[in-house]
């Protein structure tokens, strides 16, 4: 897997990154001898294999998207995928807002020139929705929690399947009201909690009621709003592993959070068929770069990032939690409410009283740091 | 598609049960999906997905790629030497002697690199194999060796804080296994040894020193060993004919087993190439002639082919038989007394428990040991301090009466010396009274004097 070295003077967010450098420079690997081949012998091979195999095998990829109701995540899904998954809900047809939160999951299998992918996207209705939003978050993270203690269960069996199903969410896009101003206190709470827990991606929701240089100002403060509050969002500062990563990423890293605008109508446009929004004063173009980052969006999650993102997820996000719950599991109490956690911990994990783990400084930290929180 | 389909019925099939597996049956694709909930979706256009398998290439080139082989045969059968043409360069030069007491396994690691493909090679070998008079020995180090490697692993996995994707994987991927070419059948200790082996590792046999059989003996020494390998219920290594890609050739491949192959990193002049061989009075066997041995049929499915599947093979299925069954051992289990599904985390923090208490017990008990000693210990020096004090107040006593005694002596001297001088003074003083008395009052005196001395 890609290295993840830790950087001098990051966030604060940097002590729960357990990520050390890659073997060869780590005594526990044998001495090599680098060796010279005089001829072909077809160790290149080995590409095509892993290309077959992984074909064959298919690809899974679980988003979540989070934002309040009318932002436009439905629609976006839709046309980040250039498919109808889900129905775009209209307000004041059908069903009503939810008065608590709700998950829902849809999953679908996709195909395109011979790759399959098994994607699943999980909507959150009722986000923010109510006049109080005091631990809106909470179920969101249950339902991430939950997730990763599945993955947990099915790998600590002693008869294990082949494959182990990957329910586990590997990307939070949330979507941010266009207001201009600022990240409002639920965007940074909630932002807060989950940075730690799972790659998110912010998203101007709704980006065709700002023009470009407001676009840009508010961009700019919500960058020092998370630089701020030490809120690291996807791509994370601290896994950059070499220099073309770094200079990639921070490319990315300073249009986020992208402004997009979603649509799912096909409109013509000088000839050409496009996905864009119609209104009186012209056609809204979702794929054009002039008009809104869609484009950067739709090629960060999927076209160049999308194995990055489950490597992270199953590197780092739930490396963390076994470890959580792998010390937790010893300071409780023994008990029918042991290992199933039937409301998932709903919080951020909270402290576990005495670490047994051999570094205590670097989980305590974090968990220390909770609790603060938390309380 | 089909084994696509297998495989989703695979997780439904354990999720339901955690049982045994099923046989897979091809479903209709539609039911298939409606029962896993999930639907087939078209696309409107282009989405760009399907960079995904280069996303992973990409990914795997950075992180590079580990195979370990394990070379079993005896001293001098041709195992470095095909190791080197195998790979196409010098590994190591100098040769093992015969007389190893035991059987060794010694295990070198290289890097190479092919275009942008960086492979960690590691070779083990057998030292010592076969040359030992008494040969009951010989496999078990080998068995030992790759089940170390296992637990190695294993340890690693079980760890809280652990780095899977930085470990260096050192599980033997493939054992070759040398067989000598005497042209007649398996040797005992052949047949021991990879029937000890075929569970833990995927095993390719190989006639080593094929030049040394002629082509008919050839065929019916592969027929024999193939079917006393089947017969003895010997599972070697198939390759894998489910991707229509390499099944033919796979398939093809598997009728050739054991591949008689000849090894050499020496150059011969044929026609006009320079070309792998061994130069013979009556000839020269070309390494990569198909027609001369099966060398290029070896390296083609070793490294070419299935190198992936090969590692693939060893982790899901080899691995997986080991960690169950360690873990059994352990006395974990999957479902508890009552069959409710237990989970290996909650017997593994029982145990844990278990074994707290049982420390927290033995150091209660040192602790209390230790300061019984030390009670002891203070009452027999109290004693003893007692005792000294005792002697000392006696000696006291007696010096101040000895003190005593002699002070009362010392007295009495010194009464007796003043007396005596006192009465030296007086009859000194009588002396020097005149001596005119006559003789007779002196002797008188004198008798006086000495009466009163008397």
């Amino acid at each position: 897997m890609k290295k993840r070295q830790k950087k001098n003077g990051g966030s604060p967010m940097d002590p729960l990154r357990q990520s050390p450098s890659r073997s060869s420079s780590r005594a526990s690997s044998p001495r090599t001898l680098p060796c010279e081949m005089l001829g072909y012998v077809g160790i290149e091979a080995v590409l095509d294999q892993l290309k077959i195999k992984a074909m064959k095998m298919g690809f899974e990829f679980n988003i979540m998207v989070v934002g309040q109701s009318g932002l436009g995540k439905s629609t976006m899904v839709n046309t980040l995928f250039k498919s109808k998954m889900w129905k775009s809900t209209m307000p004041g047809l059908g069903v009503p807002t939810p008065q608590t939160l709700q998950l829902q999951s849809v999953t679908h299998v996709i195909e395109e020139s011979g790759v399959k992918l098994k994607l699943t996207v999980t909507d959150t209705p009722g986000f923010g929705d109510q006049i109080n939003n005091d631990k809106c978050w909470d179920p969101i993270l249950g339902y991430i929690n939950e997730q990763y203690e599945h993955y947990l269960q099915e790998e600590i069996l002693i008869t294990r399947q082949r494959h182990i199903p990957d329910t586990r969410v590997h990307c939070c896009v949330y979507f941010v009201p266009p207001t201009g101003h600022w990240l409002r206190p639920l965007d940074i709470e909630f932002l807060q909690r989950l940075c730690r827990t799972v790659n998110v991606v912010p998203v101007i929701a709704r980006a065709d009621s700002l023009t470009i240089e407001e676009r840009e100002a508010f961009r700019h403060r919500i960058q020092e709003n998370l630089k701020t509050h030490g809120i690291e969002v996807y791509p994370q500062k601290c896994f950059d592993e070499d220099i073309n990563d770094k200079i990639l990423n921070s490319k990315i890293r300073e249009r986020i959070p992208f402004a997009v605008v979603g649509a799912d109508r096909e409109h013509i446009v000088n000839g050409r068929c496009v996905l864009g929004r119609k209104t009186k004063w012209g056609i809204i173009e979702v794929e054009n770069m002039a008009h809104c980052e869609f484009p950067l969006l739709r090629d960060l999650l999927i076209r160049s990032h999308l194995q990055d993102l489950k490597d992270i997820t199953h590197n780092v996000h739930y490396e963390n939690y076994r470890i959580f719950r792998l010390n937790e599991s010893h300071v409780l109490p023994r008990g029918p409410g042991w290992v199933n956690l039937a409301p998932a911990p709903a919080s951020v994990p909270a402290p576990a009283g005495p670490q047994a783990n051999p570094s205590p400084p670097k989980v305590g930290g974090w968990a220390k740091d909770n609790s603060d929180e938390e309380c | 598609m089909s084994s696509e389909v297998a495989r989703h019925l695979l997780f439904q099939s354990h999720m339901a049960t955690k049982t045994a597996h099923m046989s897979p049956q091809v479903f209709d694709n539609e039911e298939k999906q409606k029962k896993e909930n999930t639907r087939s979706l078209a696309m409107s256009g282009h989405v760009g997905f399907e960079s995904l398998p280069d996303q992973l290439v990409n990914r795997s080139i950075q992180q590079g790629f580990c195979f370990n082989i394990l070379c079993v045969g005896e001293t001098g059968i041709g195992k470095s030497t095909l190791i080197d043409t195998l790979f196409n360069t010098n590994f190591e030069d100098h040769e093992s002697s015969h007389f190893y007491p035991h059987v060794r396994l010694k295990a070198q690691t290289y890097e190479l690199q092919e275009s942008n493909v960086r492979l960690k090679l590691t070779i083990v070998n057998t030292v010592g194999f076969g040359d030992q008079i008494n040969k009951e020995e010989s496999y078990q180090p080998i068995v030992d060796y790759i089940d170390a490697q296992f637990e190695a692993y294993l340890q690693e996995e079980l760890k809280i804080k652990r780095s899977l994707f930085n470990y260096h994987d050192s599980r033997i991927h493939v054992c070759l296994y040398f067989i000598s070419p005497t042209g007649h059948s398996l040797k005992t200790l052949d047949l021991l040894t990879m029937k000890s082996l075929d569970s833990k590792v995927n095993i390719i046999p190989v006639i080593a020193k094929a030049d040394a059989i002629s082509k008919t003996e050839l065929q019916k020494f592969k027929i024999k060993l193939m079917s006393e390998l089947v017969s003895n219920g010997v599972q070697i290594y198939q390759f894998p004919t489910d991707d229509e890609t390499i099944a033919k050739v796979n398939a093809s491949m598997n009728g050739h087993l054991p591949f008689a192959v000849v090894g050499s990193m020496d150059e011969v002049k044929v026609g006009n190439k320079m070309v792998k061989a061994r130069q013979y009075p009556w000839g020269i066997v070309q390494v990569e002639n198909e027609n001369h041995c099966d060398f290029v049929k070896l390296r083609e499915m070793l490294i070419c082919t299935n190198m992936e599947d090969l590692r693939d093979e060893t982790h899901t299925r080899h691995y997986e038989l080991y960690r169950r069954r360690k873990l059994e051992e352990m006395g974990l289990t999957d479902t508890g007394p009552e069959n409710k599904p237990l989970s290996l985390q909650e017997t593994y923090e029982a145990k844990r428990h278990e074994f707290y208490g049982e420390r927290q017990r033995k150091e209660e008990e040192m602790k209390q040991l230790f300061v019984q000693r030390v009670k002891e210990k203070e009452a027999v020096l109290k004693e003893a301090e007692r005792e000294l004090q005792a002697k000392f107040e006696h000696l006291k006593r007696v010096h101040q009466e000895e003190k005593l005694r002699l002070e009362e002596k010392r007295r009495l001297l010194e009464e007796e010396i003043i007396a005596f001088s006192k009465k030296k003074a007086t009859s000194e003083i009588y002396q020097s009274q005149p001596f005119m008395t006559p003789g007779g009052n002196v002797r008188k005196d004198k008798d006086r004097k000495n009466s009163s001395f008397m």
